[in-house]
């Protein structure tokens, strides 16, 4: 499988004794869309971490677009979480956007200002952000921000976006539009998405596998061989019903298992 | 008549501390340039804070050497900003560990003035700058910390940013966020340094910070608020001292309201913009054609 756009290859992280988890194989294929699904503290983020060259691995090895993960890999795009700008910023969404592609280059930039307008204007135009792109960022709705924030992602043409909970406190609306950007991409440009979130259902229609992951523990398939009961009930080792509604997946009974990083996990009574 | 005369004096008075325009000169470029900087990342206590410990090591300088306020001040300055650059890491923590060290190195700088038998015209002149005092040797110095503040500065400028606004994002395009802030905030102590000299340790916030933030309040394009940010700063200055001469008094009272008087305006003409109806921006949300379907 060289060809694939992520390869990670037995990786595993630990930190001092906890393991967060191991035997890692995953191999993502251009074009390919894979939530990585878990409850905190399962490793997720971690993981979007060590692909971005932030972390490295206690075993195994990652690679991106056939390179080791490390600063400056032009082939990787990331779109982070929604957080506020400071509204007084001095900074237009364009500005942000053009960050994404030369943000990280030393020196003022003012050699090939021409191609980057146009590289900028193109981003800012495929994500439908033209009206507001020259606003202050830190004075646009969040929607607005995270479209800004897919175009600064999309802009360096990489050939893996790795996204870490883009739609967190989007409303539906907007989570639609920022997924559907995403879908574009990944179907005109082959750009293979790893995607984080805690809520599947957003994503489902346009997911083709799902990386759970639990305690160490993890499970890869297609949405309908992961998200089912018995699958989730072995992989939280209890038990867990997974029901489907109106093209939606609803877990019950995990709760208490997804809660087990979270400091407010005193309450052991199963309702 | 009078006027007339007053401008004359005031032109001739220039003649003679023209080292000192010089030297302010290259302040208000360095100051107007890093301000934009320092105003998004919200470092205007740390600047405080660098230049009181800058205040100490002129202190320092006076004490022990007698002259070289100059050298002494940049010694003070840099270590004080490596020192908040290795202590404040964590930003929930940074206000706090600005306090503990600039109070502690304003006392240091006092004990040191106290124990310093010169003349008290020395002392005061670290507190509101002492813009005669500046030579042809300080007019040196200042040229090469200002070359030397501009050409870093120019090197890491865009990662700089992109750490500034963005810095979960920078990192993770490899920009290496951790290095880039002890850095700027020697550039910041080498400038705050030079401040010292011509507005005195308590106002350099009147050039590093005041004109960075009226720009801020009138543009929102980094390179314009930068060319604003310098302009303001050197109108500050060299006005400042210029309407100093006549009347013989430290150019800080002058420089300081000069640059608030700019601030005023800058934050008049953003409120007029941004009425309701001619807004700048758009009341959030309200752009956005999330009704037009996204292919």
């Amino acid at each position: 499988m060289g060809e694939a756009a992520v390869e990670i290859e037995d990786a595993g992280l630990r930190f001092g004794d906890r393991t967060l988890w191991s035997g890692l194989d995953l191999d993502v294929a251009p074009g390919e869309f894979v939530a990585v699904l878990g409850p905190n503290g399962s490793g997720k983020t971690s993981l979007l971490r060590v692909l971005l060259g932030l972390q490295p691995l206690s075993s195994g090895s990652v690679r991106l677009a056939g390179e080791p993960p490390g600063r400056g890999n032009q082939k990787v795009g990331y779109v982070p979480q929604q957080r506020a700008i400071d509204e007084s910023a001095a900074l237009r969404g364009t500005d942000l956007v053009g960050l994404g592609l030369d943000g990280h280059r030393w020196g003022v930039g003012l050699r090939g200002m021409a191609r980057r307008r146009r590289l900028v204007a193109g981003a800012v135009a495929s994500v439908g952000a033209q009206s507001y792109a020259r606003f202050p960022v830190g004075r646009l709705s969040g929607g607005e921000q995270q479209r800004l924030r897919v175009a600064q992602a999309l802009v360096g043409e990489p050939e893996v976006l790795l996204c870490d909970e883009p739609l967190l406190s989007l409303d539906i609306a907007h989570q639609r539009a920022v997924t559907e950007l995403i879908d574009t991409r990944r179907r005109t440009a082959g750009t293979a998405v790893l995607f984080v979130t805690h809520e599947l259902n957003p994503i489902l229609p346009y997911v083709d596998r799902v990386l759970y992951l639990v305690n160490g523990r993890f499970r890869i398939g297609t949405p309908d061989e992961v998200m089912n009961s018995h699958v989730l009930s072995e992989l939280y080792s209890t038990r867990v019903e997974v029901f489907r509604v109106g093209g939606q997946i609803h877990v019950a009974g995990a709760h208490s298992a997804l809660c087990e990083d979270l400091p407010h996990h005193a309450d052991e009574q199963v309702p | 008549m009078e006027e007339f005369f007053d401008l004359e004096l005031m032109f001739r008075l220039a003649g003679v501390v023209q080292n000192g325009l010089l030297a302010a000169a290259i302040l208000g470029l360095v100051a107007g340039v890093l301000g934009p900087l320092i105003v998004l990342r919200r470092m205007a206590f740390a600047v405080h804070g660098t230049a009181e410990l800058g205040f100490t090591g002129a202190a320092a300088a006076l004490l022990l050497v007698g002259t070289g306020i100059e050298y002494g001040a940049i010694a003070g300055a840099v270590v004080a900003a490596a020192l908040l650059g290795v202590l404040g890491g964590r930003s929930g923590e940074r206000d706090s560990v600005i306090g503990v060290v600039l109070s502690f190195g304003l006392g240091v700088g006092v004990l040191l003035l106290w124990l310093y038998p010169g003349r008290a015209s020395n002392k005061l002149g670290l507190f509101v700058g002492q813009i005669v005092s500046v030579d042809a040797s300080t007019v040196v110095v200042f040229a090469v910390c200002g070359v030397l503040v501009l050409s870093v500065l120019a090197l890491v400028y865009r990662p700089l940013l992109f750490a500034s606004v963005d810095p979960a994002v920078a990192a993770a395009r490899g920009v290496p966020v951790g290095a880039l802030a002890p850095l700027f905030a020697v550039l910041v102590g080498i400038t705050t340094a030079l401040g010292v000299q011509v507005v005195g340790v308590l106002l350099v916030l009147a050039l590093l910070v005041t004109p960075a933030a009226a720009a801020s309040r009138v543009t929102s394009s980094p390179l314009l608020a930068t060319v604003l940010s310098v302009i303001f700063a050197e109108t500050a200055v060299l006005g400042g001292i210029m309407l100093s001469l006549v009347p013989g008094a430290p150019p800080s009272p002058f420089v300081t309201t000069i640059s608030f008087l700019i601030y005023l305006v800058c934050r008049a003409v953003a409120y007029r913009r941004d009425r309701p109806r001619t807004g700048l921006g758009p009341p959030p949300g309200t752009l956005d054609p999330i009704a037009s379907p996204v292919r």
